[in-house]
């Protein structure tokens, strides 16, 4: 591709846009203001997109603030990313039977849905492609996540107004997005009014915009795409320059390997709770569990693939204890995870900078500071 | 375009899904170990190199992960040596010939015995670690003229507790060096009592030109790898098995992870060298 | 079998000792053999003696009411055994008993105790090696402490029901009437925890 094809929306444009997708299948899955939260929920019509919301968040602190003009998406992300769309909290995998010594078992039936995701920043964006590469790429895959990734069609978004606790420049993930979207959408809102710059990502994106093309009409479409490319271009440089957090990931690996005793550890301790918060919230985490359901005669039992997380107390038992048992062994397994182990695990950082677990810490504990704590510790 | 028919995927969840075995025979080892001899239920032997495991379920209770212990090279039925220390091995320690367990596997890296083609090769097993050590000290007897001297040391809890006994006897007519300890002992125990690192420097094996493996507690196993090296043998040339928790056994659960090492993947064998300093490091 | 002054030298114990020392040591040596079933020596008796083996085996024995007879150490050939001759009170831990037909290089401890008092060098000489070995032994025997090889914890009272439950449909059928030790009624939970 020699030049990027585009076109510009209006917001009537955008409501026909989520009508194409839905006519070919896809249930559109957008962000809503729910319980003063933005949520990601099936939505229909651009009414139902948040209207004029931004937000403010820092270390465990959260409020989506009126912005005052008509802006769709200006606000960073909410609690849930879209981890759960693609690799649900709860799945099944198997039923049993049992009639004596006779056990019969079927797998489960995976649920794939076809899904449209409007919105996925590019946070977000980066955090699927690591989440392909550990559950799609290994030796041994997800297929339920396999098969739910097929029929995800992702239209991206450039973040306009970063929060407080983003950090994806540090990261290299943000805050346009480069790869892995089908579609890329940047909202403009000026003097020459509020549209949509969006870009094809892939060949069914393209498709989607040809049709778009041949659908739309005077008040859904504008034909100034070029001079609003460069526009569009201004927006990611902006929001480059205003990020919440920064961590510097110099020799970041090396780092968290040779302090593995640093008093860091024990100081974060004394404020952790191990609620588990951050994982739950964090694109890029994976750790599961199996569940056993059974009735009460034992003659049906199911297997259920669950989320778990390092953080809690029997993540790590092993017969009579459980390996890591001090919460300051748990933080360094997490930290050190995350921004360390990850690397040589899947070759990229398991960190995008999407600032989710400093806001939802309950405790207030940001990552960025206490791995900086330790870089200074060192003198 | 997907059709309302392709909307719904119908794949099965493959390998987190247990094949059928049938439990064919058991034997009461010692008072807590017991060994299951398993066939599967549709016929298709489970081939595993000595050092791997599978997950075993219990239906209904729950799985664990359990090395195996038959011989290799030989058909016969999947064995397992299994210590009753929880919920689902006590369930497995309660099962009768005829019951049906799950299986998946096997997983994990084995002990690679053919590297210690032409040294000597020492196997030095602490208390249930012998379980896993049998297949590999069973694939040198197939191959003896590859190997030099062979050597077991084993260390348990005390003369109760001593596994294989009659087949520990049959490797020694066979011509392996077999030192045996306990931690302690009644009178009526005529052999040796101390930690299993004493036996280090009486066995005749060239500490420069061997293979050493071990298996067993980790504190055992990090004394015992360092009481080889300070006899000679190389770091690279140590290899032990170590255990984490593990859930799925395939490297998505993300619980057997040691630092950047799954052990269901990058383990359970690995190289001393490679885990010298992670052994050293408290809670990892 | 070489004589005391040419299997010493060869003994890493006092690989440490120069020429004088070693003369000294060995004049203060002995060989001796016990059968099997002999004492070397008894607890509470005065310690006046070690001994470095030369084959056989011994075990060291502690006795109690609760604990009956326990072999908590052997020692074979090439081992040393007895260090109370260097602390006072200067009384035996432990017994000392031969499994095999032993022999041994016994040392007159009393003897050797006046010479490093005269000799102090002689004396940290002997000491370095002795605490060598201490060390190595008393490592070995912290890593007995933890009962590596010993059951784990008891089975969770919160996961007992479910083992209940597990025994309740494993067990073969049972003859009415007949209860099942262990069982219990209390229904089963629906999901196992973590």
């Amino acid at each position: 591709m020699d030049e990027i094809r585009g076109m510009v929306l209006l917001l009537p444009g955008l409501q026909l846009l989520i009508d194409l997708l839905r006519e070919r299948g896809w249930s559109v899955v957008g962000p809503t203001v729910r319980d003063g939260v933005v949520v990601h929920a099936e939505i229909e019509s651009v009414d139902q997109l948040p209207h004029g919301v931004g937000d403010l968040q820092d270390a465990g602190s959260y409020r989506l603030r009126e912005r005052g003009d008509a802006k769709l998406f200006g606000y960073v992300v909410g609690p849930q990313s879209w981890k759960s769309l693609v690799f649900p909290s709860r799945e099944l995998l198997w039923s049993g039977h049992r009639d004596g010594n006779e056990v019969d078992i079927e797998p489960a039936q995976v649920d794939a849905p076809h899904l449209a995701l409007l919105g996925v920043r590019s946070c977000d964006l980066h955090a699927l492609g690591i989440h392909d590469t550990i559950l799609a790429r290994r030796a041994v895959a997800d297929v339920a996540y396999v098969a739910r990734r097929e029929h995800t069609f992702i239209i991206a978004v450039t973040c306009s107004d970063p929060g407080g606790t983003c950090f994806c420049v540090s990261m290299g993930t943000g805050p346009v997005p480069d790869k892995g979207y089908d579609l890329s959408l940047t909202e403009l809102a000026d003097e020459d009014g509020h549209r949509f710059l969006i870009q094809p990502g892939s060949e069914r994106g393209e498709a989607v915009l040809d049709e778009l093309t041949t659908r739309a009409a005077g008040d859904e479409v504008l034909n100034s795409a070029r001079a609003d490319r460069d526009t569009a271009r201004e927006v990611g440089d902006a929001a480059a320059q205003r990020m919440g957090r920064s961590l510097d990931t110099d020799g970041l690996r090396e780092l968290l390997y040779r302090n593995v005793e640093s008093p860091r550890w024990e100081d974060v301790a004394t404020r952790c709770l191990t609620c588990t918060n951050c994982t739950l919230v964090c694109p890029t985490c994976f750790c599961t569990s199996v569940d056993r359901v059974s009735d009460l005669t034992g003659a049906e039992t199911q297997r259920w693939r669950v989320w778990d997380s390092c953080f809690t107390d029997d993540f790590s038992y092993l017969h009579g204890g459980s390996v890591r048992s001090s919460a300051a062994s748990r933080y360094r397994q997490w930290a050190t995870h995350k921004l360390a182990s990850w690397v040589d695990q899947f070759g990229t950082s398991g960190c995008v900078g999407c600032g989710r677990c400093i806001t939802w810490c309950p405790a207030a504990i940001d990552i960025t500071a206490e791995v900086g704590a330790i870089r200074s510790g060192e003198g | 375009m997907p059709s309302l028919a392709e909307r719904q995927g119908t794949q099965p969840v493959g390998a987190l899904v247990p094949r059928l075995f049938r439990v064919a025979n058991r034997r009461q080892d010692t008072a807590d170990t017991f060994t299951m001899m398993l066939e599967p239920l549709d016929g298709v032997a489970l081939d595993f190199v000595p050092g791997q495991f599978t997950m075993l379920a219990a239906f209904g209770v729950g799985q664990v992960p359990i090395s195996v212990s038959s011989d290799a090279m030989v058909d016969g039925p999947l064995c397992h040596t299994i210590r009753d220390v929880g919920p689902v091995t006590h369930a497995l320690s309660r099962t009768s010939v005829g019951d049906v367990v799950g299986v998946r596997g096997p997983y994990g890296t084995g002990w690679d015995v053919a590297g210690g083609e032409n040294l000597d090769v020492v196997l030095v097993a602490g208390g249930i670690g012998l379980a896993p050590l049998r297949p590999a000290m069973l694939e040198v007897l197939h191959h003896r003229q590859r190997y030099g001297r062979v050597v077991l040391l084993y260390g348990t809890r005390s003369p109760e507790d001593v596994l294989f006994a009659d087949e520990l006897k049959r490797w020694e007519n066979l011509g392996v060096e077999v030192l045996i300890t306990v931690d302690y002992g009644t009178p009526a125990w005529d052999g040796r009592v101390g930690l299993v690192t004493t036996l280090i420097k009486r066995a005749g094996f060239d500490p420069h030109s061997s293979l050493a493996l071990v298996c067993g507690p980790e504190v055992m196993m990090r004394f015992t790898a360092t009481a080889l090296i300070e006899r000679g043998v190389r770091p690279e040339r140590v290899r032990v098995s170590l255990e984490r928790n593990m859930r799925c056994g395939v490297g998505l659960c993300g619980h057997c992870q040691y630092r950047e090492l799954f052990i269901c993947l990058d383990g359970p064998v690995l190289p001393y060298a490679r885990v010298a300093d992670l052994l050293g490091t408290r809670e990892l | 079998m070489r004589t005391i002054e040419q299997y010493l030298p060869e003994h890493p114990f006092f690989a440490g000792l120069d020429t004088g020392a070693l003369a000294i040591v060995c004049g203060c040596a002995t060989n001796v053999s016990f059968a099997p079933g002999e004492f070397l020596f008894r607890q509470g008796q005065p310690a006046n003696q070690f001994f470095v083996i030369r084959r056989g085996r011994v075990a060291l024995q502690i006795h109690g009411p609760a604990v009956g007879t326990m072999v908590v150490d052997t020692a074979d050939a090439g081992d040393v055994v007895g260090w109370s001759w260097l602390v006072p009170p200067y009384h035996w831990l432990f017994d000392a008993r031969a499994v095999e037909p032993t022999g041994a290089v016994s040392f007159d401890g009393e003897c050797l105790r006046g010479k490093c008092e005269e000799d102090p060098r002689l004396g940290y000489q002997l000491m370095k090696s002795v605490s060598q070995v201490m060390l190595s032994r008393l490592t070995a025997a912290r890593v007995r402490l933890l009962d590596v090889y010993g059951k784990a914890n008891s089975v969770s009272p919160l996961l007992s029901p479910l083992l209940a439950e597990a025994e309740a449909t494993w067990a073969r059928p049972r003859q009415a009437g007949a209860t099942h030790p262990g069982a219990t009624n209390a229904g089963a939970t629906n999901a196992e925890p973590g």
